[in-house]
């Protein structure tokens, strides 16, 4: 990392995120001036992107080769009240929380309560959200049996493709512009309306041309006050590209970049989506680029890398805008999911696509050592061995990056989703875990599921027992069940209820922001809204898949497991005794629960008793929900990951069967039970390949490993580890390297570690299970480690 | 012994031997399987622990393993004294002395009713009785992984030839299911059942641990007669030998016995490489758990630079020497 790139990634790192009001201040001033007045709602929120782009800060900080922030400076992150206006208490809250923590200056507050307040309350979509919403689904939202993505972002989800980098602004509004003008209004009913959307579309490609031309003007106006040539060059080549893209195609890798993260800005000032944006495939994208740089000789491999340093500083400069409530729960983190990804195949003819762009790109997520942009590889059975070693060689250092994906298999998946062969190849994923098709697909995460939760009222016969409310159907007293098939048949129709309630709730939902929501930008780099003449809300997209993220499979597989196991199989307990130990949280019934913990089949050990309820629990799902239509012509699908929220699922869910007790987080993605997986990282990966990943959109398996585990060949080994993996077909994989912090939460707490595997030496052993000076030896060893 | 040493050379590979159902319910005493043992052979591994052991090494990482039959182990440190344990045991062999558990061995059975009541997971039966179908399933769930990595079983211990019909059987149903095999062994064992043992191993792991019989027999109870000269013998039979050496300080990290031991390993007619292995202490942790009897030295954990300089010595005679094995 060069002077310059230290420089930047300082300022970034040491920068603390706070609230600008910038952005709310000029949307309200926008909606409060006669501009809107008697237009449509694609227009004004056209106009509306036009008068922030136009007037937001410039921001060129001092040694940056790639340009452009979110808020008017790194870590000023905007909000945005047509969507969510945080009230006072909100904004307290956020400056005072234990984690993401956002500062909130005095003025902020007192713009908030004179301007933005007044203005926005009772016109947001929140408030339009909740109002639209029955009785049935609040009761449900309360008790916390879902989430709900929407009520303080926008839908999102979208990777771009390649096409940036082969048209500029102006070509898009060249397609516009022809689009336009073929609409049949004598026989199209929809013409006016899909009229309405060119003229937003067109209006938003002129808004981000002025955007980047500022840009331009800006770094001129800096070279002219630059006594350092040096820099003095830099910022006349920084005017030099902003004058270029995006309005044109970029020609070099420098404006490759730049053009990207005009892009990238445009679609997260536009609104607040979920999961931001995501450049996909960066290194099959830059290469082209790269190639010509080096033929030319007007790019050096050094020069590249330190363009790609200076563009992950722009991602990490970003916070996510700030959530509050539920939302902040269930994704309580400044990350805002950009997934880079490197590797996989190439579209048109499915070969091994990793090349030196892939292998600088983990260069830079090692020496960069950041949490944004998050990093990818995309593994297909194509790519060298040496790519995936080189990835282990970087999740190695600790950071949690690269995670692991399956290509061949999100290509399974992604044909049996009816998309075409070449649209699969061009896939892969964004935030999490979930794929689309880059650049052609709406892909929308709605909420996430409390399958624990499910499965609660499923005993307590739709009673939830924290309120004593009638939150799910009466499906029977489980009491009275003579038949374990009994309890799974009450679960599955607690399940199914729960669905259609949110189904029926994500109809309307999706129609909000069809109405009143519409993003013009999004729609011009997604495929097909330019040729359909619909927005990007509004089915505009080649593709419009809509999740309900399943969570908590390792603890409803384990209570399942439980019940039938003692209950029903050894008959060594009743239900009613299981039912009144839960209720009194296990208060009193230690000796049960000692059993139920450790005597007990559990999910994640490679044997078929748990494991088989676990497909179980997989397929009634995938049968309740996979191929429900959705309002924008697409269908619902299956992914199952929890970003934080498995800990909010946990808070609201009583004592279960497994033993667990009230208010413990429940598992996490496709994880077993917190410490139920005693046999291994084997063990584990059969148990989550049990699942059928092809039919799904995504799953989530985190994996603790520890270093000494990953030292010398050890790497081999983990590379083995993740080809079986993948030759089963599982989806993703990632690996959290264990570092000493996480060794001293086992001391305090073995019953939750109790699968923390460290090498001792000559052999590994269960963490927990070593005396205590073993244990700080083992600590300070692996502090001394100089990964 | 005799039957089993009548056993047909192996086939050529083309015919595939059939299981032999009597060898499936053979049993032997086993006390730990485990997966994704990266550091027992080639590849990813799963290694089975036999119980029992000839040698009585001072220094051990398994004491567990030394005893052939199951036995009661106990963690002080995990012990909450609630007595449930006391409560638990139909044989009364459990007495509550100052609010500590103490089991009298003469009339303690082994049946388990104490482990299922301990709350606090303190107490365990060490060691099970187990079939080759029983040992040869949990080992085919990984296969998948030997596969991929090039890996396959170990069958370490304890001493695994001190069960030889036990082993045999085990190999057989390996060679059968086509999984590499390999054998972690002191080599203390009857030369013909080395033999016989070597005919159905991929990969013997031979741990040598000095080259003087005398300072052998002090730290581990016998000499090192029988032990070269089984090395010697698979060597000569052209099998494959790692050899693994322990390195304990103030045993056998002086500069003679290395010396020594490079000359001996530079005799061999056929040697792959050598591991060295650091002394750590999780031995003394594993032997407070077990029984009085078990004594163990404590001593410190050599260091980079001092492996470094045995692995450079062992170089010197023309091995690949790695160091943690």
């Amino acid at each position: 990392m060069n002077e310059r790139v230290t420089k930047l990634r300082k300022q970034s790192v040491d920068t603390r995120p706070y609230i600008s009001t910038e952005r709310a201040e000029l949307m309200t001033d926008f909606y409060k001036s006669d501009i809107p007045t008697g237009k449509s709602v694609p227009l004004c929120r056209a106009l509306s992107f036009k008068y922030l782009m136009e007037n937001k800060s410039i921001c060129i900080n001092d040694g940056e080769l790639i340009v452009g922030e979110r808020g008017p400076a790194p870590k000023a992150t905007p909000t945005y009240p047509e969507l969510c206006c945080h009230d006072l208490e909100d904004l307290r809250i956020l400056c005072t929380r234990e984690k993401t923590t956002y500062i909130v200056s005095d003025d902020v507050t007192k713009i908030y309560k004179d301007k933005i307040i007044p203005f926005w309350t009772g016109k947001t979509m929140r408030e339009k959200l909740f109002s639209a919403m029955d009785e049935k689904w609040h009761q449900a939202f309360n008790a916390g049996v879902f989430t709900e993505f929407m009520e303080q972002r926008a839908p999102g989800h979208a990777i771009l493709d390649d096409k940036i980098y082969r048209k500029g602004m102006l070509d898009f509004k060249r397609d516009i512009a022809e689009n336009r003008k073929n609409l049949d209004h004598s026989s199209d009913p929809k013409a006016n309306e899909k009229d309405q959307e060119y003229h937003a579309m067109d209006i938003c490609a002129d808004a981000v041309i002025t955007f980047a031309r500022r840009y331009a003007d800006k770094a001129i106006e800096l070279a002219q006050q630059e006594t350092n040539p040096v820099r003095r060059s830099e910022l006349e080549q920084i005017a030099e590209v902003c004058s270029h893209v995006p309005a044109n195609a970029p020609r070099n890798f420098q404006e490759a970049l730049q053009s990207y993260w005009f892009v990238h800005l445009s679609v997260i000032t536009e609104l607040n989506t979920w999961d931001s944006y995501n450049p996909g495939r960066l290194d099959q994208h830059l290469f082209p680029f790269y190639k010509k740089g080096l033929a030319e000789k007007t790019l050096n491999p050094q020069q590249a890398k330190e363009l790609l340093q200076c563009f992950w500083i722009k991602f990490n400069n970003q916070p996510a805008p700030p959530k509050v409530g539920i939302t902040e729960e269930q994704s309580g983190t400044y990350t805002d999911f950009a997934l880079i990804n490197v590797g996989g195949v190439t579209p048109t003819n499915g070969a091994d696509a990793v090349n030196d762009i892939s292998y600088m790109i983990l260069d830079v997520v090692e020496e960069m050592h950041l949490t944004q942009p998050s990093s990818c590889i995309q593994l297909s059975k194509k790519n060298p061995n040496r790519f995936l070693r080189r990835a282990c060689e970087v999740i190695r250092t600790g950071l949690g990056q690269p995670s692991v994906f399956n290509t061949d298999v999100i290509i399974k998946e992604m044909l049996q989703d009816g998309k075409s062969l070449t649209d699969a190849r061009t896939g892969g994923p964004s935030g999490c875990v979930t794929v689309s098709s880059f650049g052609k697909e709406s892909c929308t995460l709605t909420g996430y599921i409390n399958w624990p939760k499910i499965f609660e009222l499923a005993c307590n016969n739709g009673i939830d027992p924290s309120s004593g409310a009638q939150v799910g159907p009466q499906t029977g007293d489980s009491c009275q069940f003579t038949s374990y098939q009994q309890l799974m048949d009450a679960y599955t129709e607690q399940l199914r209820y729960f669905i259609d309630l949110k189904i029926n709730a994500n109809n309307i939902i999706e129609r909000l922001f069809a109405d009143y929501m519409p993003a013009p930008f999004m729609s011009i780099i997604t495929d097909d809204c330019i040729a359909r003449g619909l927005d990007y809300h509004d089915g505009g997209a080649r593709y419009n898949s809509t999740y309900i993220q399943g969570v908590g499979i390792g603890t409803v597989t384990d209570a399942l497991a439980a019940v039938k196991y003692h209950v029903f199989d050894q008959q060594s307990c009743t239900m009613e005794e299981l039912m009144t130990a839960t209720q009194a949280n296990f208060q009193g019934y230690e000796r049960l629960r000692h059993t139920l913990l450790n005597h007990t089949p559990k999910y994640g050990n490679d044997e078929d008793y748990a494991d088989s309820i676990t497909e179980d629990v997989f397929n009634v799902y995938y049968e309740s929900l996979n191929g429900r239509p959705n309002t924008k012509g697409g269908k619902y699908r299956v992914n199952l990951l929890p970003t934080t929220v498995h800990i909010y699922f946990g808070s609201v869910v009583g004592a279960l069967p497994n033993g667990r007790k009230a208010g413990e987080p429940v598992s996490e993605g496709i994880s077993p039970s917190q410490g139920c997986d005693t046999k291994g990282p084997t063990a584990l990966i059969k148990s989550a390949a049990r699942i059928d990943h092809t039919r799904t959109g995504g799953t989530l398996l985190n994996m603790k490993f520890n270093p000494q585990l990953l030292a010398g060949d050890g790497i081999d080994k983990l590379a083995h580890l993740i080809r079986v993996y993948f030759t089963l077909d599982g989806h993703h994989i990632q690996f959290n390297v264990i570092v000493a912090e996480m060794m001293r939460k086992a001391q305090k707490h073995p019953e939750q570690n109790r699968d923390l595997v460290v090498r001792v030496a000559g052999y590994s052993d269960y963490f927990v299970d070593i005396g205590r000076d073993l244990q700080n030896e083992i600590i300070a060893r692996t502090e001394q480690q100089s990964f | 012994m005799s039957d089993i040493l009548n056993i047909p050379d192996s086939k050529p590979a083309s015919s595939v031997p059939r299981a032999r159902q009597s060898e499936l319910q053979t049993t032997g005493f086993v006390f730990d399987i485990k997966k994704y043992a990266i550091h027992d052979g080639p590849g990813i591994r799963t290694t089975v622990f036999f119980k029992g052991c000839p040698l009585y090494c001072k220094w051990c990482q398994n004491p567990e393993s030394w005893k052939r039959h199951p036995e009661l182990g106990f963690r002080t440190s995990r012990c909450i004294s609630c007595g449930l344990c006391v409560e638990a045991c139909t044989h009364h062999a459990i007495t509550s002395i100052q609010g500590q558990p103490v089991t009298d061995a003469n009339k303690c059975n082994l049946c388990g009713q104490c482990v299922d009541a301990c709350m606090a997971g303190a107490r365990e039966i060490i060691g099970r009785q187990i079939t080759v179908s029983e040992v040869i399933a949990e080992v085919e769930k990984d296969v998948v992984f030997y596969d991929q990595s090039g890996g396959g079983v170990t069958f370490s211990g304890g001493e695994p030839m001190m069960q030889p019909e036990f082993l045999l059987a085990l190999l057989n149903q390996c060679q059968v299911q086509q999984i590499h095999t390999a054998v972690d062994t002191s080599c203390y064992a009857e030369p013909d059942v080395v033999e016989c043992i070597s005919k159905r191993t991929d990969l013997f792991l031979c741990d040598l641990k000095h080259m003087d019989s005398n300072m052998h027999e002090r730290f581990t109870g016998v000499g090192n007669n029988l032990i070269l000269d089984n090395i010697k013998l698979l060597s000569e039979a052209g099998k494959e030998i790692i050899i693994r050496i322990p390195i304990i300080p103030g045993f056998n990290d002086d500069q003679a016995n290395i010396e020594a031991t490079g000359k001996f390993a530079a005799s061999l007619p056929r040697l792959s490489s050598i591991d060295i292995l650091p002394y750590n202490r999780g031995g003394k942790e594993k032997s407070s758990r077990l029984s009085p009897g078990t004594i163990l030295m404590q001593t410190d954990t050599p260091d980079e630079k001092k492996m470094n300089s045995i692995a450079q010595a062992l170089k010197n005679h023309g091995f690949e020497v790695n160091i943690g094995g």
